[in-house]
């Protein structure tokens, strides 16, 4: 891609303006928020944002964050590989239906995501009181809190990985077949190589959501302390007791780890740029 | 190795791609599959490699049923139009896949495989270039490879799907003679696809002729040209003039009778002539077995003089091939007598 577009010929003063109003929009709506979280999590200092994260109702919420993460972005993983292979190398019947299904997650709204694990296995849900009778709980415990996030997250890696595969085509495929290659040898020395760029900066995305869902885990955590808190659901209750600089110390935390996630995204950005431009033919 | 097809048919969805297709390979031997797009051709060549599988009929690599074995187990080489290269392997790496995804107990050594690696390199004439990524390579490079990763495997068959569809004329023309090289040093059996019949009869052994899903016609390149089965084939094979004619008791009537001519398609009814353009003499005024036409342009080509002419009852002008120094200006009234020609029933 070129920067420069030699058909337009707009003044020097214009470009700066655009750029001089994209640049003010982003400070007013993007860093400026960023460093007020920040701002507001060191506004007693130090000592009390420290003890805001050490606090033991904070460290279950980050530890449950993480183990949801950890959890729902290598389920995705897989099953948006597996999504995206069939789609984008076969051809069956339904594949416009799960193709629609796959985007279920981002047009329907995330409370409502909730609701349906709420009306599917809370207490007065279809499966609500076969699962009391059995004693396994999953509304308003971590079970539940990992198929909301599961749910939400779902379209991130399916979705970057489909284009790519169907860019890529079966070629690749069939000559390794040809080869003598196995399934799992085509798919470990061929298939994965060629979308493994694609592939890490979706799971980055859905890491990024992973952690930061607030909507459809609210639905189905029931917001216990120190049981069924994530860390946005606990920057909320912070909030509303009014403990700001509580709620600022643990929402800068979850905001470093976006930013990481961001970081990473842009070096991996970077790499696939170079990557795809040399695999162009 | 002898390949034997019988009576493969192939839909998809709505499409026949393929229709009761028979066919049988000597071993060594070096066959082109040509027709156009849609004709099926593609889809028999991944029928036999294993890639697509017929709704019916049978594969056999000699004698041995291989109807139902997929790709990886018939040891095929397969090379395909966009090169497939595994893109982020060298070159090398590239050649020596199929061997080094073999079972441990098949695997060569790896000292082998490097020899063996070095080898085709030098087939290939590009010995310095194993360190390469696909990406550094030209489109011609890049396809020498795929054939070099194709051969290590020692397979018992050569399959190339458009090999030189994605490549220029000039190096397409270098390739060919290389290719038939290649096959002639190998003894393989090699089935090439093509849609470009100056590629098939360059360098095939024996053409096969597909049109909408079935062979129109299996023979040589010389076959083929000389003794076409069909209209068809005819008209898909080097150039040719296409005239209506009327076929009664052993005589073809050109455009309402303005000339007669032997007919040997032993056929009744409307038909349609077929002649050449070099295959045309110039005839006495009056003979009844030469076309009379009108010259609109002439010009000389090489040996020959090139004339196109219009005939009375003929919407398309016709072009024929005269000695350089007939003569033949615009304008001219010309009594042309076909010296070969063939005759077929109206499609």
């Amino acid at each position: 891609m070129s920067a420069s577009n030699p058909t337009t010929h707009e003044s020097r003063w214009a470009r700066r303006t655009l750029i001089a109003v994209g640049f003010l929009f982003l400070a007013l709506f993007l860093f400026l928020p960023l460093i007020m979280v920040f701002a507001g999590g060191l506004a007693k200092g130090w000592q009390v944002f420290v003890e805001a994260l050490v606090d033991p109702d904070a460290l279950v919420a980050i530890r449950l964050t993480l183990l949801v993460a950890a959890i729902s972005v290598p389920i995705n993983a897989v099953f948006g590989v597996a999504a995206s292979w069939a789609i984008a190398k076969f051809d069956f019947r339904g594949k416009s239906l799960l193709i629609s299904l796959i985007d279920l997650p981002f047009s329907v709204s995330p409370v409502v995501s909730g609701l349906i694990f709420v009306l599917l296995f809370g207490a007065q849900g279809w499966l609500g009181p076969w699962l009391t009778a059995h004693g396994v709980r999953i509304i308003f415990a971590v079970p539940g809190i990992v198929l909301a996030t599961v749910f939400v997250t779902f379209p991130f890696v399916a979705r970057e990985l489909i284009p790519l595969m169907a860019e890529q085509g079966r070629d690749d495929e069939e000559a390794a077949r040809s080869l003598g290659a196995s399934g799992w040898q085509t798919f470990w020395h061929v298939t994965l190589p060629n979308i493994r760029w694609g592939l890490l900066y979706g799971v980055l995305l859905c890491n990024a959501r992973a952690m930061g869902e607030f909507g459809a885990v609210s639905v189905v955590s029931g917001h216990i302390r120190g049981l069924t808190n994530t860390m946005p659901l606990h920057v909320e209750i912070l909030y509303n007791e009014y403990d700001f600089v509580g709620a600022f110390a643990v929402a800068s935390l979850l905001a470093s780890l976006a930013l990481v996630t961001l970081g990473a995204k842009t070096v991996l950005e970077w790499r696939f740029g170079i990557h795809r431009a040399g695999a162009a033919h | 190795m002898s390949i034997v097809v019988e009576n493969i048919s192939r839909r998809f969805g709505g499409f026949t791609a393929l229709d009761r297709v028979s066919l049988e390979t000597k071993p060594g031997e070096f066959l082109a599959l040509l027709g156009p797009s849609g004709s099926g051709k593609t889809t028999l060549l991944r029928t036999i490699a294993g890639l697509d599988f017929a709704d019916e009929g049978h594969v056999l690599f000699d004698g041995q049923d291989m109807t139902g074995t997929p790709a990886a187990e018939r040891r095929i080489g397969f090379v395909f139009q966009n090169y497939a290269l595994f893109r982020h392997m060298t070159v090398a790496d590239n050649i020596a896949f199929g061997l080094t995804v073999r079972k441990r107990r098949d695997r060569p050594a790896k000292a082998v495989i490097a020899a063996k690696v070095a080898e085709l390199l030098e087939l290939i004439q590009l010995p310095q270039l194993g360190d390469r990524y696909p990406a550094q390579l030209s489109g011609g490079q890049r396809q020498r490879v795929a054939l070099a990763r194709a051969l290590a495997i020692e397979p018992q068959l050569l399959l190339l799907d458009e090999p030189f569809g994605a490549l220029d004329a000039q190096v397409r023309k270098d390739l060919r003679g290389w290719l038939r090289r290649i096959h002639d040093e190998t003894g393989l059996t090699s089935i090439f696809v093509t849609h470009d019949q100056e590629e098939a009869l360059e360098i095939a052994d024996r053409i096969v002729v597909m049109r909408g899903g079935v062979i129109e016609q299996v023979g040589t390149p010389r076959e083929v040209q000389a003794e076409p089965a069909t209209a068809f084939v005819s008209s898909f094979i080097g150039e040719t003039n296409c005239l209506p004619v009327t076929r009664a008791s052993g005589s073809a009537m050109v455009v309402q009778g303005l000339a007669v001519l032997p007919d040997t398609s032993r056929g009744e009814g409307a038909g349609e002539l077929h002649i050449r353009p070099h295959d045309v003499e110039l005839a006495a005024p009056g003979a009844p077995d030469a076309l009379t036409v009108t010259v609109v342009t002439s010009r000389p080509i090489g040996r020959s003089r090139r004339i196109t002419v219009a005939m009375a009852g003929l919407a398309e002008p016709l072009t024929f091939d005269l000695p350089v120094d007939a003569s033949a200006a615009t304008g001219d009234v010309l009594n042309l007598r076909p010296t070969h020609y063939r005759i077929f029933a109206k499609i």
